[in-house]
C-alpha cells in the first residue's frame, strides 16, 4: 500500500506516493533521479550517501523516506549555483585534487559543509574527526583535508 | 528489507493507542538502528510507528539537581546543549563520542537506550548515573531498566518519554573505541554523586553491568590506585573477532583507572 510523502528537494516542492520501505537514498536516485547521492554500503557506515536534512548532514541510506516527511532536502546537486558555477567546496576539492574515481566526493561535500556551518575554521584534527563518518577508499584523505580546509576559508572570503 | 504500513501520529496516546492496536508494530526514532535492523531482516514488523512529528518527546531542561533530556533528542543535540555542557558536561562528551556526525544527527537518547546494544554508549551513562527512565505508563530507575542484550524492562509498546540524570560531583567516561564500528570494545562510566560511587561497564558482556567491588574500593577512596589490583573475570565477557575475553577484563581495570583519573581532573 502506498503513502503519500511531500518534501522540499533543492529548492522544489515534490510529491509522491510511495511504498513505506522505500529509503531516502532510493527515492532520491530512482524516483527523483537524483544520482549523485552515492550508495557505498548501504549499511550506514560509509557517508556516500550523505544529504542534508533540514540542515543537517545525515546518511540517505539509513533513513525511510517517509521520516523525511515535510523535510528541506538538500543533495550534493543542489549544491553548485544555478548556472553551474562551483560551490567554493567543490572547487577546493578540485583545486585540490580531493577525489580520485569521486565516489565518496558527492557525500564529503556534504559532510563538509555542515562541519564548516558548525566549525567556520576547522583545525587539521576537526576535519579529520568530523569526516569521521565517510569513507574514501582512493585517496589518503590528505587533499580532502586540505581541499576543506581550502573550502572553508573561501566560504568565509 | 520486507514490507510494512506506516503510520505517523500526533500524540503520545495515539502512537500508545497504535502500538496496542497493532500486533508486531515497532516505534522508529532515528532509524539509526532499526533501518538497519530491517535490512537484516533482524527486524519484521508489519506496522512501522515514527515517532518523529511528536515535539513532545524532544528537548533538554535542568530540573533541580537533574537533567531531563527527551526521548527524541538527538545525539548531536546533546553533545551540543550549553545547559547539559554546564550541568552535566560527560552527558556531552558520551553523546559526541557515538558514531559519526551524520548518525548523532538523527540518532536518538531513546532509541539507544531501548536498543540496548550491548557495545552503545548511553547505557553506560544511565546506569553509571544512577538515571531514571520515564515512559508513557512510569518510571524505571537504569539499574532495572537493561535486562540482557537487546532486552530491556520495556513492555511491549510502551513509549520512553525522557530520562532524568542526577548531576554528578564528578564523573568521567572513557571508551575504547572499536575503529571499524565506532562502537565500545569497552568503555567505563565512573560517577561520584552525593556519596554515591558507581562504575558502569558497556561493550564487555551480552548487557551493560556495574562493577560494586570497584564502587566499593572507590567509596573509601576514589583514586586509580584503589582498583588497580581489581579485576572482572573474563568468564562471562564477551569473545569475538574484535577482542578476546582476557583482554576485555584487563581492558576494564585500565579505562576504569584512567576514568577515575579524568574524573579528578574534571576532563
Ligand atoms: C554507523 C553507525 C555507528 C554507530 N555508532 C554507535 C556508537 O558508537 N555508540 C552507540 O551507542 N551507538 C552507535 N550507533 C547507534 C546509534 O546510536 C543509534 O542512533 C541508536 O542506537 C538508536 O537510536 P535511534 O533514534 O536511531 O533509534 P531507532 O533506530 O529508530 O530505534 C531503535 C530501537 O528503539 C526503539 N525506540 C526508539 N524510540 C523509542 C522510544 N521513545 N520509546 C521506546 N522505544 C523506542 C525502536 O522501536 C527500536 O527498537 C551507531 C549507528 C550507526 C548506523
Ligand atoms: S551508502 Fe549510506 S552510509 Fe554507505
Ligand atoms: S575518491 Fe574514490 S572513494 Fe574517495
Amino acid at each position: 500500500m502506498g503513502i503519500p510523502v511531500s518534501m522540499t528537494v533543492n529548492g522544489k516542492a515534490v510529491a509522491a506516493e510511495i511504498e513505506p520501505r522505500t529509503l531516502l537514498a532510493q527515492f532520491l536516485r530512482e524516483h527523483l533521479r537524483l544520482t549523485g547521492t552515492h550508495v557505498g554500503c548501504d549499511t550506514g557506515q560509509c557517508g556516500a550517501c550523505t544529504i542534508h536534512l533540514n540542515g543537517r548532514a545525515v546518511k540517505a541510506c539509513n533513513l525511510l523516506t517517509a521520516q523525511a516527511q515535510g523535510a528541506q532536502i538538500v543533495t550534493i546537486e543542489g549544491v553548485a549555483a544555478a548556472n553551474g558555477e562551483l560551490h567554493p567546496m567543490q572547487a577546493a576539492f578540485r583545486q585540490h585534487h580531493g577525489l580520485q574515481c569521486g565516489f565518496c566526493t558527492p557525500g564529503m561535500v556534504m559532510a563538509a559543509l555542515d562541519l564548516v556551518k558548525r566549525q567556520p575554521n576547522p583545525t587539521e584534527d576537526a576535519i579529520r574527526a568530523g569526516l569521521d563518518g565517510n569513507l574514501c577508499r582512493c585517496t589518503g584523505y590528505h587533499n580532502i583535508v586540505k581541499a576543506v580546509q581550502t573550502g572553508a576559508a573561501a566560504m568565509k572570503g | 528489507m520486507y514490507a510494512f504500513e506506516y503510520h505517523r501520529p500526533s500524540s503520545i496516546k495515539e502512537a500508545a493507542s497504535l502500538a496496542r492496536k497493532l500486533a508486531d508494530a515497532k516505534l522508529i526514532a532515528g532509524g539509526q538502528s532499526m533501518v538497519p535492523a530491517l535490512k537484516l531482516r533482524l527486524a519484521r514488523p508489519t506496522a512501522m510507528i515514527d515517532l518523529n512529528d511528536l515535539p513532545e518527546l524532544r528537548g533538554i531542561s535542568v530540573v533541580g539537581t537533574n537533567v531531563v533530556i527527551g526521548a527524541l533528542t538527538r545525539h548531536a543535540e546533546v553533545a551540543a546543549s550549553k545547559d547539559v555542557l554546564m550541568t552535566l558536561p560527560v552527558l556531552a562528551k558520551v553523546a559526541a563520542g557515538i558514531g559519526d556526525h551524520q548518525v548523532r544527527n538523527m540518532g536518538t537518547l531513546g532509541g539507544a537506550i531501548a536498543n540496548n546494544d550491548p557495545a552503545a554508549d548511553y547505557p553506560a551513562a544511565l546506569l553509571g548515573l544512577g538515571a531514571t527512565v520515564t515512559t508513557n505508563k512510569r518510571d524505571i530507575p537504569a539499574d532495572k531498566f537493561f535486562t540482557g542484550m537487546y532486552e530491556t524492562a520495556l513492555k511491549p509498546g510502551e513509549i520512553i518519554a525522557s530520562v532524568s540524570f542526577p548531576m554528578a560531583k564528578r564523573a568521567a567516561y572513557i571508551k575504547f573505541r572499536n575503529p571499524a564500528s565506532r562502537f565500545a570494545l569497552v568503555g567505563v562510566f565512573v560517577s561520584e554523586t552525593a556519596g554515591n560511587v558507581r562504575v558502569a561497564v558497556t561493550g564487555a558482556a551480552p548487557c551493560v553491568f556495574r562493577v560494586k567491588n570497584m564502587e566499593k574500593a572507590l567509596a573509601s577512596k576514589f583514586a586509580p590506585e584503589a582498583i588497580a589490583r581489581i579485576r572482572v573475570p573474563a568468564d562471562n565477557l564477551n569473545s569475538d573477532l574484535h577482542a578476546g575475553a582476557e583482554y576485555r577484563s584487563h581492558l576494564i581495570t585500565v579505562l576504569a583507572q584512567r576514568a577515575v583519573e579524568a574524573a579528578l581532573s574534571g576532563k
